[in-house]
């Protein structure tokens, strides 16, 4: 039985934002669902009273002082943007 | 013999009798570089207009620890003002970083000099670095092998000489397997140790840099220098820093030592096992006690890890759109198009893979059966490790099932390539801290490491048993030919 059919993964595909051709569809399909069908072996486990781990440490709540402190420098932070204008980053039309 | 088969202290010493100078030890990287790097290919960047200038101001501005001084290598996922960084993929293949990781701060501080940025697995995926979109980094040892990874670059370029020292990162084994594999000594400091400010993230919850050195007297100088809690990074942990290399002592009477019996099962291969059996005697015979333990859960380490690690790098990973830096698709009608586009052409197919998998592990429906039940199993590895050691003082067993193998030989199989790394993925579940240091060759001449385990902070025990270890061995002396 497969654990993943090709119409999940292109679901998949479009949550992850990732596009993909048929050919990767097709290839995903069987890697995906040998590696769930792997990944299932923990239902061997019985974990009803386990809690999840959250964190590996006692670590809770970790606060600072709410205080203001200067940001990048914007020039900086345009330096690695593929595209821009006016001292803004540029990207294609949101609204149709 | 070059200068960096000698210890830290004793290059420091040189410098001060005026027998080698500063700029002396970088030329001497650039210049093992120049004649090995072609074959070994661990460097994806170097800096070396930058690391003379360095090296020139340090010698005349004098001694500021006993780092000052000496050339370093750095895995390209952990952020370097004005070097490159790529994490090995071409969606950041451009990447010119605005801030230095706290690393990078730190070891600044202390007066290294970077020579360059070393390759691995894209966003460290992987255990052989034949995942890195620029090249595939060989072992040293043999190049029809590969050197391990993900910080297989970080693991070559140490043991082919071309550095002292250097910095990788690891999620599941990313430090030890290729420390292992390469002959050389590597460590994955407890979760929370060392600031992970600046590392580009892969798992969040399990992924630490350490240093991969020569011998474990350096190592532990190189962790003093980077380990602390940082106001940047939350889940960095408020202890003491600790003189790990002043717990060297050599004495480990009275250590008691526990051997997981599914660490010398199933799938470890009969050499491995005869050399860790080996390891144990030596220990024994410097006073330590071993007994045979189990971590019962050790068998699920690598499925829970494959879920949890690829969900969170999922959500990580989704910075990586086109955005704000990096590599951005041409041609794409709108945005959401734009991400797509990007996404597919930047990023590798690991990568890809991981990216599915954690998005499907963590989509409405299927959740709780594989992502909630992943956590679950993970608190059963973490309280198998809490048990045993309870009782013991550190565990210890081989750091990997078999030695390096060859390019290209599993890279298709990704199943057969995780379970590569199934005994060090339980110790990042558990968070504890773990070692990898040479003990022996197999027969075909590639290097062995055993792993030693030590209670979460306890750095200093396990730092403690591997010098103790390698005072009494020489295999950390050999030197592949190249």
């Amino acid at each position: 039985m497969t654990r993943i059919s090709e119409d999940q993964v292109r679901h998949v595909a479009h949550l992850a934002r990732l596009a993909v051709t048929d050919e990767e569809v097709h290839t995903f399909t069987e890697q995906l669902d040998a590696i769930i069908t792997f990944a299932e072996q923990l239902n061997e486990l019985d974990t009803s009273n386990v809690l999840p781990t959250s964190h590996v440490l006692n670590m809770k709540n970790v606060l600072r002082k709410d205080e203001s402190a200067p940001g990048l420098d914007r020039e900086d932070v345009l330096k690695n943007a593929p595209d821009q204008q006016d001292g803004q980053i540029r990207v294609p039309s949101i609204i149709e | 013999m070059s200068i960096f088969d000698h210890k830290l202290k004793e290059i420091q010493s040189m410098i001060e009798k005026k027998e080698v100078s500063v700029p002396d030890l970088v030329d001497e990287s650039f210049k093992r570089i120049a004649a090995v790097d072609g074959d070994v290919k661990a460097f994806i960047t170097l800096d070396e207009e930058n690391a003379r200038k360095k090296a020139e101001v340090a010698q005349s501005s004098g001694k500021a620890s006993i780092l000052s001084g000496i050339p370093i290598g750095v895995k390209d996922n952990i952020v370097t003002k004005g070097i490159r960084t790529t994490a090995a993929s071409q969606i950041l293949h451009n990447f010119d970083p605005i801030y230095d990781a706290t690393v990078v701060n730190k070891l600044r501080e202390a007066g290294t000099i970077t020579i360059g940025k070393l390759n691995m697995d894209e966003f460290a995926m992987g255990s052989s670095t034949e995942n890195s979109s620029f090249q595939k980094t060989r072992n040293p040892w043999n190049l029809d092998h590969v050197p391990g990874g993900s910080s297989g670059g970080s693991a070559a370029s140490v043991a082919a000489g071309e550095v002292p020292f250097s910095l990788g990162s690891d999620t599941g084994g990313s430090i030890r397997q290729p420390a292992s594999f390469c002959g050389v000594v590597g460590m994955k400091p407890t979760y929370g140790r060392v600031s992970r400010f600046g590392l580009i993230a892969f798992a969040s919850s399990l992924d630490q840099i350490g240093p991969i050195t020569r011998n474990v007297e350096d190592n532990a100088h190189l962790l003093e220098a980077i380990v602390g809690v940082d106001p940047q990074d939350t889940t960095s942990a408020n202890v003491p820093g600790e003189h790990f290399a002043a717990s060297l002592t050599g004495d480990i009477k009275g250590l008691r030592i526990a051997v997981p019996k599914e660490y010398l099962g199933e799938g470890v291969t009969e050499e491995v096992k005869q050399s860790v059996l080996a390891a144990l005697k030596v220990l024994e015979g410097l006073g330590a006690t071993w007994e045979e333990v189990s971590l019962p859960h050790s068998k699920y380490g690598v499925a829970t890890y494959y879920l949890l690690a690829s969900s969170e790098a999922s959500s990580n990973l989704a910075r990586f759109d086109g955005i704000r830096y990096g590599y951005r698709a041409e041609g794409a009608e709108n945005l959401i198009d734009l991400y797509k586009k990007t996404r597919a052409e930047g990023f590798g197919d690991e990568v890809k893979r991981r990216i599915m998998l954690g998005t499907f592990a963590l989509s409405s429906g299927y959740y709780d059966a594989y992502y909630k039940k992943a956590q679950q199993v993970r608190t059963l590895i973490k309280k198998d490790f809490e048990d045993v050691l309870e009782n013991y003082d550190v565990i210890i067993g081989p750091t990997t099932p078999t030695p390096a193998f060859k390019i290209g030989e599993i890279i298709d199989d990704p199943l057969t390539m995780y379970a590569n790394d199934i005994l060090t993925i339980p110790v990042n579940l558990a968070g504890v801290p773990g070692i990898s240091v040479p003990c022996g060759f197999a027969e075909n001449g590639l290097p062995l490491g055993l792993q030693i385990i030590g209670h979460h902070f306890d750095e200093k025990t396990v730092y403690r048993v591997a010098h103790a270890y390698e005072q009494a061995t020489d295999f950390h002396k050999e030197k592949p030919e190249l």
